[in-house]
């Protein structure tokens, strides 16, 4: 019992990470109706600058800050300068622009900040007294700050009129752009927001897997299984569906599958919801019109 | 297409085959082994040009077909004593069951899922391939290394032997034109107007009474059976394979060599293979990281400036080229 908790307990923990990378995957997917492949190197590389921030003797908060301000002034860049002119063709012109994207990014990792792997320091560790049984200071520190992530999403949405006009945008372009929203700037918008968020996903999760420039690369496909499992485009169920994929990946890599097979779970996961729910737990129905 | 045209591409098919054919007795072996390897990305492109450029399935995971198709070949010559060349109809049949069986819940993802399914797939394959309860088979992480197979005969051009290497070099190109002519002869008639169909209109396709779902899981079964013959030519050129040679990094680097070389077009393949082949070798000198960004760069470059890749671009100039001529020849300014 005491062993089954402690895996339960460090998947959520995981759980919390896959949320966060899920959570700015929706992000993207709500604006864009696009999955971004790339979302896991553009968090490897704003984790990176805070650990070239932090090298440099920055505290650890100026630097997080620092980050993830820049992270969302670089997804709206990328946004404006490489995913614009393609905004409206084929689904497939799209997904090699994301893979293009990945691969620049990833290299530029490599390439700026070297390949040896690199420890990054976690802000929670002062607090350890916190830390109980089953959750280190840590992982306690990496819920909250995600919990406070996804309440500032939250209230960004649903009370303030920029909240409100990039749901619309979303909804629908052609009447948001009727009644005076910017819609292609609202696009920018998710994509700076999702930069945001991957930021501070990478920064919780570098402590645990140490950094490198491929450090989210399991983990990026864990996010995809968790946002599809809670609904594509809802928040808050790509949330919950990082701690159940987080949960169910723990417990079974310990009790049924061992840790070698991890990552085809993540593509039984995948494929599982994608033919057997398409919508996820909590995600809208879509139907089309032919 | 005008008769002069036919001419034209006859004779430059048959001088490009006595090329092929005199290469290798011009350069050295470790030229020759690059240049078998060129053939080989050459039929794996085709294999996923098939699926993506005409059937509009984005694949990010046909490195699993072609991992497939290499284990199967190994672990044919391996255990069960196998020869090389009776290896290839086994591993292009089971990866035609394979990715049949891919293609099967794939009929139910479009677009985005599907690529996000496929990219999961290729992440699977080597931990899978390292599996302890597969590893009898599979070497683990060792994998397994071949005997390279003899030359059957003794022959020498411009005092040149034809040892292992230049052997296996006409083998790899003799299986690839076969490979080459049956996929023309499948995309230029019927059943390639039916995968265009597919892909541009799948409702009217549907309409004008294509079976869509068995189309597009057949397609599947194809274009991964291609890609699996490919990878045994692989491990037979390379003899030796391991889990990590069959990273997300082969399948991205697949689709590549898809887009430089052209989506849709046959032939392409042979530039994106050559590009995959060459041009990281000297983009290394620059930095380790330099040929990822590049390729990062030219996907995304050409995109935006070249859709139809180095094959549109040449048919371009061809075009453009023929027109000015028959204008100078029929006297027109």
């Amino acid at each position: 019992m005491e062993a089954f908790l402690h895996q339960v307990f460090s998947g959520l923990a995981n759980g919390c990470i896959y949320g966060s990378v899920a959570l700015a995957l929706v992000m993207i997917y709500k604006s864009t109706h696009h999955l971004n492949f790339a979302q896991g190197e553009m968090a490897t590389f704003s984790t990176f600058v805070a650990w070239a921030m932090i090298q440099a003797g920055w505290p650890y908060w100026v630097a997080f800050i620092s980050t993830v301000a820049l992270s969302f002034a670089g997804g709206l860049l990328i946004q404006r300068l490489i995913l614009r002119p393609v905004e409206k063709a084929p689904v497939l012109t799209n997904v090699i622009v994301f893979i293009g994207l990945l691969l620049i990014l990833n290299s530029l990792s490599g390439w700026i900040f070297g390949y040896t792997v690199k420890s990054f320091p976690s802000p929670f560790t002062g607090y350890s007294a916190l830390a109980t049984h089953y959750f280190s200071a840590h992982d306690l520190g990496s819920v909250a700050v995600m919990l406070c992530v996804l309440g500032a999403l939250f209230s960004f949405f649903r009370f303030t009129s920029m909240g409100l006009a990039m749901r619309a945008a979303a909804q629908n372009p052609e009447s948001a752009r009727l009644v005076g929203i910017r819609v292609s700037w609202m696009l920018a918008l998710g994509w700076g927001l999702a930069a945001a968020i991957g930021a501070v996903a990478g920064m919780m999760v570098a402590p645990v897997v140490f950094l490198d420039p491929n450090m989210m690369a399991g983990v990026l496909l864990y996010g995809f299984a968790a946002a599809l499992l809670g609904g594509i485009d809802n928040a808050i169920g790509a949330v919950i569906g990082g701690f159940v994929v987080g949960v169910v990946e723990n417990l079974l890599g310990a009790y049924v599958i061992g840790t070698d097979l991890k990552l085809p779970l993540a593509l039984v996961l995948i494929v599982a919801v994608l033919t057997l729910r398409p919508d996820g737990l909590f995600g809208s129905r879509v139907v089309t019109r032919v | 297409m005008k008769p002069v045209d036919r001419k034209w591409i006859w004779l430059g098919a048959i001088a490009l085959l006595l090329a092929l054919l005199v290469l290798p007795f011009l350069v050295k072996n470790y030229r020759v082994y690059q240049f078998n390897m060129v053939v080989i990305y050459a039929v794996a492109i085709l294999g996923l040009n098939i699926l993506t450029g005409f059937n509009g399935q984005i694949s990010l995971g046909h490195g699993a077909f072609y991992a497939c198709g290499a284990y199967t070949t190994a672990v044919l010559m391996h255990h069960y004593g196998m020869r090389y060349w009776a290896t290839l109809p086994v591993a292009g049949v089971l990866c035609f069951a394979f990715g049949f069986l891919v293609g099967f819940p794939a009929l139910r993802l479009a677009g985005h899922y599907l690529a996000l399914a496929t990219l999961a797939l290729a992440q699977a394959v080597p931990p899978l391939l390292k599996y302890r309860m597969v590893e009898g088979l599979t070497g683990g992480v060792q994998g397994i290394v071949l005997n390279k197979p003899e030359s059957p005969l003794q022959m020498q051009l411009f005092g040149v032997p034809l040892n292992t290497d230049r052997w296996l070099y006409f083998f790899s190109l003799a299986v690839a034109t076969i490979m080459f002519l049956l996929a023309w002869n499948l995309l230029r008639g019927r059943v390639g107007r039916a995968l265009v169909a597919v892909r541009d209109h799948p409702t009217a396709a549907t309409a004008m009474g294509i079976n869509l779902p068995l189309f597009k899981s057949l397609t599947f079964g194809v274009s991964a059976a291609c890609t699996g013959v490919a990878g045994a030519l692989g491990a037979i050129t390379v003899a030796y394979v391991s889990p990590d040679s069959f990273t997300i990094q082969l399948s991205i680097l697949l689709l590549v060599g898809l887009v430089v070389g052209g989506l849709t077009s046959i032939s392409g393949a042979f530039f994106g293979a050559l590009f995959l082949q060459f041009v990281p070798n000297i983009a290394e000198n620059i930095s380790k990281s330099a040929p990822q960004a590049i390729y990062g760069v030219l996907l995304i470059g050409l995109v935006y400036l070249m859709p139809t890749g180095v094959m549109g671009l040449l048919r371009q100039l061809w075009v453009r080229w023929r027109h000015r001529t028959e204008a100078r020849l029929s006297g027109r300014p």
